[in-house]
Formats: C-alpha cells, sequence, structure tokens
C-alpha cells in the first residue's frame, strides 16, 4: 500500500441523504472478476441516459465533477450493500475523500482498506462546506486529523486510530494478521477443548 | 471494565476473541465463512498473488446465486461475463480446497438460505460473508455480518478479522401478530421507525414474545432485514424452537456433540439485567401489513396508510430525499399506495423464498388466478426448498394461477441476472431493497410480505391481503 499524505482539492458537492451503493455502482457491474475498470460506471444510473449519453446537469458530467479529489456527500453515504465495488469505482473515478455527516459502516471499512477517507463532520460544517464558493480549495491532513477550509478553519474528524496508522504508513492488513498465526493458532488449539461443531 | 451481565452478541465476540493489543481493533475468529460468486473473484486474486492458501477450507463453503438465471440450468449461461464469473468461483473453489454448492449441485441455493438449511449455521458461532444480508443468520443466536472483498481475502487467509465491537441495540417486539401481518412487517415496520441509516454502529438483538413466537424461518426473515437499518448484524437468542430446526440437518451435530452444543447454546441468552446502548419497542398486537412507497427501506408505511407529505418536513436535505422518492416513483404526497397498479410480482430473495413463504403465497394464490396484465415470478431459495415444494404440490398451484414458476437465485432482489423490470415498471417484491435501480435500470419497488405479494398477483393493483383471508 502507498503511505496517504495530505492533499489539497476542489470538492464535487452531492447534497442528497442516504446514497447507497447501488446508486454508486449498480448491481449489473459486479459481474467482473477484476477490480479495474469500475470509474466509468461510478453512479452509472445518475450519469448516463439510457442510450450511454451523459446527462449534462449530473455534477460528475460538469467541469465540476473533473479532476477534484473530495466529494461532499449528504447523510448516511454508501448505505446498502458489502460490495467494495462502490469503493473501488470512486477512488478509480479521482476520490480520495467522502465527506459527510455520517456513513453506512460497511461502506466506511471498506473505503478505509481503499485509501478512501470517509470524514464525518457535524451538521454545521456540512453545511457551511456545501455554501463554499465551487472553487473552494479545502486541504485533507490525515495526520492531524484536520480538514482546512479556505477561511482558515482547521475542522477536525475522527478516524480509527488502527486504520489511520495503515495509511499513513502503508501497513497492508493482511500482512498484519498473518504476523498474528501464533495467536490464531493457540486460539484454534483451545477452541478443539470447546463446542467447535464443524471444525 | 465490560459489565459481567453480557448480552447475547458479546458473549459470541467474547468467545471468539484471538487477540486483543492496545492501538488495533479486536482479532476475533470466524467459524463460518460463506462464499459466492460475485464478491470472492478479486480476494482469491489476491491469495494468488501472495502465495497464500485458503487456512480452513473446512469452515468455508461456497455457492453460486447472484448472477445465474433462473431458467432451465440444463443450459449453458448465456451472458459471457455472468459465466466467466461463475465459473471462476467452480475454478478457485477446486484450486483452494472450498466445497462448492455449485449451480448443478442438489444444493445449490442463496447463500442465505443454504446456508442455514443444510445446518451449517449454528448459535454461537461467528458467520461472515461478502454479503450485506448475512444478518440472516442471527436468527440462529450467531454474530453473523457482511464483509467487504478485502476482508473476504482476509478471512480466507487467515480465518480471522479485525473488528472493533459494535453498540448494542434491542428491538423489543410484544403481543401477537394479527393474521394477515407477519415477520416481514415486523422488520419493515422497524426499518420505518428507525430509519434507514437508524441501526448505524450497532448490532441489534430482537427479543419478545412475537419474536419467540415466529418460526425459525420466519426469525431469518427478520434479522435478513437488520442491515437495512444500517446494523452490521441481528441476533435472536436460541431457543427450543432453534434447536428443533437444527436437530437432524446434514451439518448439525450429531449425539453425544449434539447434547455438548445444546448444553452451550444454553448459556447464550443475554444475562438478565444486561444493559443495551438503545431499546425500541414495537407493538405486535397493532401492526398492520406493511409496504415500502420509496426509494429505500426505511421508507414504509401500512398498507391502508399514506405516503408522507415532503411539505410538512423541516430539514431541507430529508425534504429533498423524500421528493426526489416520490418523483421517481412517481407517486403523490398524501395518497395510499394500495390500488395502485403493478407490473411484477416478485416472491423470492433471501428476505422470502423459503418453503414457508412459498406456503403462505400458495395458501392465497390455491384455486385462484393472477391478474393477466401482472408478470408473476415465484423462485424458490434453494434447490431443498424446490424440492420440498414439489413434494407439497406447490409448483402446480403457482402455475395454475399464472405465475412464472423459476429456479433458485438471487435473482430479481438484485437484477444481476437478466431477470428485471423494465424502466419505469412497477414491482411488489418480497426482497429486501427498493433502492432507486435495484431491480432494473428505471423499475420502482414496493417491498411486502409474501402475502401481500400473492393478494397483489391476484388484485393486480396493490392490496391489503386481510381483505381476502
Amino acid at each position: 500500500m502507498i503511505p496517504f499524505t495530505t492533499f489539497q482539492s476542489r470538492m464535487v458537492p452531492m447534497p442528497l441523504n442516504n446514497i447507497d451503493t447501488d446508486q454508486i455502482i449498480p448491481a449489473r457491474f459486479l459481474k467482473t472478476t477484476s477490480k479495474e475498470g469500475l470509474d466509468k460506471n461510478l453512479f452509472c444510473d445518475w450519469r448516463y441516459e439510457t442510450d450511454g449519453t451523459p446527462k449534462p446537469d449530473f455534477i460528475l458530467n460538469t467541469p465540476r465533477g473533473q479532476g477534484a479529489q473530495i466529494l461532499l456527500a449528504g447523510d448516511n453515504f454508501g448505505c446498502g450493500s458489502s460490495r467494495e465495488h462502490a469503493p473501488w469505482a470512486l477512488t478509480q473515478f479521482g476520490f480520495r475523500a467522502v465527506v459527510s455527516t455520517s456513513f453506512a459502516d460497511i461502506f466506511k471499512g471498506n473505503a478505509l482498506k481503499n485509501s478512501l477517507i470517509p470524514v464525518v463532520v457535524s451538521p454545521d460544517v456540512h453545511s457551511k462546506m456545501l455554501g463554499l464558493p465551487e472553487d473552494a480549495l479545502v486541504t485533507l491532513d490525515l495526520a492531524a486529523q484536520t480538514l482546512a477550509l479556505p477561511d482558515g478553519t482547521a475542522v477536525e474528524f475522527a478516524v480509527d486510530s488502527f486504520s489511520k496508522t495503515c495509511l499513513l504508513e502503508g501497513i497492508d492488513e493482511l500482512g498484519w494478521i498473518l504476523k498474528q498465526t501464533p495467536a490464531i493458532e493457540a486460539f484454534e488449539a483451545r477452541r478443539v477443548l470447546s463446542v467447535n461443531t464443524l471444525g | 471494565m465490560p459489565s459481567p451481565l453480557r448480552t447475547l452478541s458479546q458473549k459470541v465476540w467474547d468467545a471468539h476473541l484471538v487477540r486483543e493489543e492496545a492501538g488495533a481493533p479486536s482479532l476475533i475468529y470466524i467459524d463460518l465463512h460463506l462464499v459466492h460468486e460475485v464478491t470472492s473473484p478479486q480476494a482469491f486474486s489476491g491469495l494468488r498473488a501472495r502465495g497464500l492458501k485458503v487456512r480452513r477450507p473446512d469452515l468455508t463453503i461456497a455457492t453460486t446465486d447472484h448472477s445465474i438465471p433462473t431458467s432451465d440450468r440444463s443450459l449453458p449461461i448465456l451472458d459471457p461475463i455472468a459465466a466467466n464469473q461463475v465459473a471462476q468461483l467452480d475454478k478457485n473453489c477446486k484450486e483452494f480446497g472450498v466445497p462448492h454448492y455449485g449451480v448443478h449441485s442438489e444444493h445449490q441455493g442463496i447463500v442465505h438460505v443454504m446456508g442455514p438449511e443444510l445446518g451449517f449455521t449454528q448459535p454461537g458461532m461467528t458467520v461472515v460473508c461478502g454479503d450485506s444480508h448475512t444478518a440472516t443468520h442471527g436468527a440462529f443466536g450467531a454474530l453473523a455480518f457482511g464483509i467487504g472483498t478485502s476482508e473476504v481475502e482476509n478471512v480466507l487467509a487467515t480465518q480471522c478479522l479485525l473488528q472493533r465491537p459494535s453498540k448494542t441495540f434491542k428491538v423489543q417486539v410484544d403481543g401477537t401478530l394479527k393474521p394477515g401481518v407477519t415477520a416481514k412487517d415486523i422488520i419493515l415496520a422497524f426499518c420505518a421507525r428507525v430509519g434507514v441509516g437508524g441501526a448505524t454502529g450497532c448490532v441489534l438483538e430482537y427479543a419478545g414474545s412475537a419474536i419467540r413466537s415466529l418460526s425459525m424461518e420466519g426469525r431469518m426473515t427478520v434479522c435478513n432485514m437488520s442491515i437495512e437499518a444500517g446494523a452490521r448484524a441481528g441476533l435472536i437468542a436460541p431457543d427450543e424452537t432453534t434447536f428443533e430446526y437444527l436437530k437432524g440437518r446434514p451439518f448439525a451435530p450429531k449425539g453425544e456433540e449434539w447434547d455438548k452444543a445444546v448444553a452451550y447454546w444454553k448459556t447464550l441468552p443475554t444475562d438478565e439485567g444486561a444493559v443495551f446502548d438503545r431499546t425500541v419497542t414495537i407493538d405486535a398486537d397493532t401492526l398492520e401489513p406493511m409496504i415500502t412507497w420509496g426509494t429505500n427501506p426505511g421508507m414504509g408505511v401500512s398498507i391502508t396508510g399514506a405516503v408522507p407529505d415532503p411539505s410538512g418536513i423541516a430539514d431541507a436535505l430529508d425534504r429533498d430525499n423524500v421528493e426526489k422518492a416520490l418523483a421517481y416513483m412517481g407517486l403523490e404526497a398524501g395518497k395510499p399506495v394500495l390500488g395502485r397498479p403493478v407490473d411484477v410480482v416478485f416472491i423470492g430473495s433471501c428476505t422470502n423464498s423459503r418453503i414457508s413463504d412459498l406456503r403462505a403465497a400458495a395458501a392465497v394464490l390455491k384455486g385462484r388466478k393472477v391478474d393477466p396484465k401482472v408478470r408473476v415470478m415465484v423462485v424458490p431459495g434453494s434447490m431443498d426448498v424446490k424440492r420440498q415444494a414439489i413434494a407439497e404440490g406447490l409448483p402446480e398451484i403457482f402455475r395454475e394461477a399464472g405465475c412464472d414458476y423459476r429456479e433458485p437465485g438471487c435473482s430479481m432482489c438484485i437484477a444481476m441476472n437478466g431477470d428485471q423490470l423494465q424502466p419505469g415498471q412497477y414491482s411488489v417484491s418480497t426482497s429486501n431493497r427498493n433502492f432507486e435501480g435495484r431491480q432494473g435500470k428505471g423499475g420502482r419497488t414496493f417491498l411486502a410480505s409474501p402475502l401481500t405479494a400473492a393478494a397483489t398477483a391476484l388484485a393486480g393493483v396493490v392490496a391489503d391481503v386481510r381483505s381476502i383471508l
């Protein structure tokens, strides 16, 4: 994993609550066996007409939707399925953070494993950010756990301490668990004595 | 210090702690890993890239359910992308030694239907699957939750996951369900009560006399939709109903092992006096059949109720949400859903495709004809359900009523396999999600119980089953 570094970006506002994983990447694109190529179908049904023509009003089809690394979405972003294809599609499109007032649990976990930072802010800060001018630049500093707004305000946000360390130091989670193999073996050995009807 | 009084989910958690280290989440052991074709290929590729094996193929089972057609199984899969994904799971399972109940297996089925019915799912287990409806298995008193593909890879490689404990949330449902009101209506009512994100960060425990009275299949329906309120998992304490269901199933413990297991399972229910972070109560006596009107499962109302009027909602984003949902659904604020024409009725999915669901629908449809304008699809959840249905003569009832009775799979719940709504079409569906386009691009879904679905199939419009009981 590549260590996560501080970045500055414009924001793409998508001020809708409960944006679900079926909108982020519709299920019909989950027949792939690869992680790649999902960005072209990110928000597919909001982004394209049935014939594949881009819908001109949809934010990702406007200049504002291009090249920005922060998605500013409404409450409970990523609700629905466990598909990791959702953060894969978002990161392949270029997003490195989603800012919202809350996230669905599974999406949040999946995002952190793919260097996509789920940033939870208060409703007041959220409204303020939605009101910022189109070209406003925001700086995300994961080490400091802050979002720096153009007026100089540094908004603090919470992030799981372990995920933070993994992201900043480029630690691979599976590699970390594999190092716990002696503890796993010890657990399996003592489990033989208890009820373990399958194994 | 944690309280010595523990809830069911905390007891299961405690029993699976492998290691705790300051600054890291807990390492917890997984007893049962269910695998399907959609969320596993990239995980197996990851193992291959690192030269890893599946640590416990004996605690891992696979089936094929999402991408496969529900038409004649002797024919090849026409969609080459789906065919490749299905073949890939077969190849991965052979290479890594994972038992696979594939397309031609006599036990193939929706992962959350076939796992429990074969006796894989047992009380006190930790169960995971790359699928958010894994909460279904909580009906047995297992801590069961959905995971992403990175975590699928972690579990394949190590049989463990890094997790933080969730908050505990009790859903107390007391009273007696009236005729025409089912387990599905309990969970739709709960989702409507707390909203689609209302239980985020929580593990639910469903308790109370109405839950105790449910069959295991009804309990699975309730637990299945825990994620639709945002909860990772939803559990029900194991009891005699649980033990009765499990006894004699192919992978349930036998003989002395059974007695030992039951003795352990009886220690699992939440300790008297254990404290939940939150509690909600639902009165089963006054519950009516429920139906969703909007574009998330929390947008539900009783079948005789009206869809909400967004003009009364103060918060701008909440108001937009309702306005957008009504526009997508083509509904008018303040009007009932009852009586609206539908194009399709879908009876199936990991929520409602078990034998009791089919029996309930068949009881309504028997000797009657569905409205000829409505396409009615009945999709059993597994090959075992299909065989049982044949033994009971259910397929004839469905066919004589004018239904399309199909082969087991996820089908139009997720619309990955060609079973889908056309743009603008309305369905009443016994599945679990009514998100925009969930059942096909532009399709519009009303979620309801198998009884409501069957009554709607007959009437051609959203119907209240109580009028024909």
